[in-house]
């Protein structure tokens, strides 16, 4: 590799910016794509791998490109700086996604229950706005509060979010798919609400609530079976 | 799959930049039960210093030497892994699968 290769491949990532590192094989010849220099059947060829997320070989014409995605970290949103969310912020990071935390009540969201974690007191709806979750990021709700968690599922709802979880019993879930029915979200929409929260590994403390949680994410992110538990 | 905790092409560029000699193995393709996807990189320098995984160990050592070599040449490599592969015998890929591995030095 190049040392202007592993620049530009480096800044890029910086950039939070998604590229593939082309390679060809087996000479090693590499470029960065998408890139007007390149042909349209290899930025294509890029294109899919990074929708997908999906490294590998691909042959076009008599020619073999290794295709390496780089795309930015995952993303996952708390909202609610409480205690469970303390438990899930350093399990995310070891999975290597990007974690903020959101709670406008600055009590909760403190640096000291929360050291090395971006950490937004707006409120939930402008947090979100700001945020923007896309098809990388998944979002969880933990405050209880209708107040912080309804603007929150909302925004969610209306963004690619791959995965939307929200803390509470079946009875606290059912009462807040009515209020945000009201809103204007149809059954359709609110079955991306993942309610009671995780997978159903019994979890009682709040290390094993977030462990069941972010098992969860995983199952859907990779299609497992395990994620096509019914909403409740 | 690139969502690595472990970020091997920022380590190996740390190496790099603070003057090691750095080559780095990428899976470039598997078949059947290979441990790693494609794009797992192992960075090894010349001095000894190793990480990552492109196999989840069991052909750490028979890339290592490769990249030593590459890293003396220059000469990127790609190699093959798997039971049609006598070496791969040699190496012990216990797990059965087969795999690719793109060697390049970082120049």
């Amino acid at each position: 590799m190049t040392p202007d290769i592993l620049a530009a491949l480096e800044q890029a990532r910086r950039e939070k910016r998604p590229v593939v590192l082309a390679t060809s094989l087996p000479d090693g010849a590499q470029c960065l794509l998408p890139s007007p220099a390149a042909s349209a059947e290899l930025n294509a060829a890029a294109e899919q791998k990074l929708v997908h997320d999906d490294s590998g070989t691909v042959t076009l014409g008599s020619q073999n490109w290794f295709l390496h995605v780089y795309n930015p970290p995952l993303r996952i949103v708390i909202v609610g700086a409480v205690h469970i969310a303390q438990a899930l912020v350093p399990f995310a990071a070891a999975l290597g996604y990007g974690v903020t935390v959101v709670d406008p009540r600055r009590s909760f969201a403190t640096d000291e229950r929360f050291p090395n974690v971006t950490v937004s007191t707006d409120w939930p709806d402008e947090a979100m706005d700001a945020l923007a979750p896309d098809a990388r990021t998944a979002v969880v709700t933990l405050t209880h509060d209708p107040k912080l968690d309804d603007p929150a599922l909302d925004r969610a709802l209306k963004s690619q979010a791959f995965y939307i979880g929200a803390l509470g019993s079946r009875k606290t879930h059912a009462a807040r798919l009515v209020r945000l029915r009201a809103l204007g979200h149809s059954d359709a929409a609110l079955a991306r609400i993942r309610g009671p929260v995780g997978l159903s590994i019994e979890a009682v403390t709040a290390p094993e609530i977030a462990l069941s949680v972010l098992a969860e994410i995983v199952a859907v992110r990779h299609g497992s079976p395990l994620a096509q538990k019914l909403a409740a | 799959m690139n969502t690595e905790t472990d970020d091997i092409l920022a380590i190996a560029a740390a190496w790099r930049a603070a003057g090691e000699q750095v080559a780095l193995a990428t899976v470039t393709e598997t078949w059947g039960s290979s441990p790693r996807p494609a794009g797992s990189q192992l960075a090894v320098t010349k001095s000894g210093r190793m990480a990552g995984s492109v196999s989840g160990g069991c052909i750490e050592g028979a890339v290592s030497d490769v990249a030593m070599k590459t890293i003396e040449t220059g000469t990127p490599q790609l190699l093959d892994f798997g039971i049609t592969n006598e070496r791969a015998w040699e190496v012990g890929l216990a797990c059965g699968g087969k795999l690719k591995v793109f060697v390049e030095k970082l120049s």
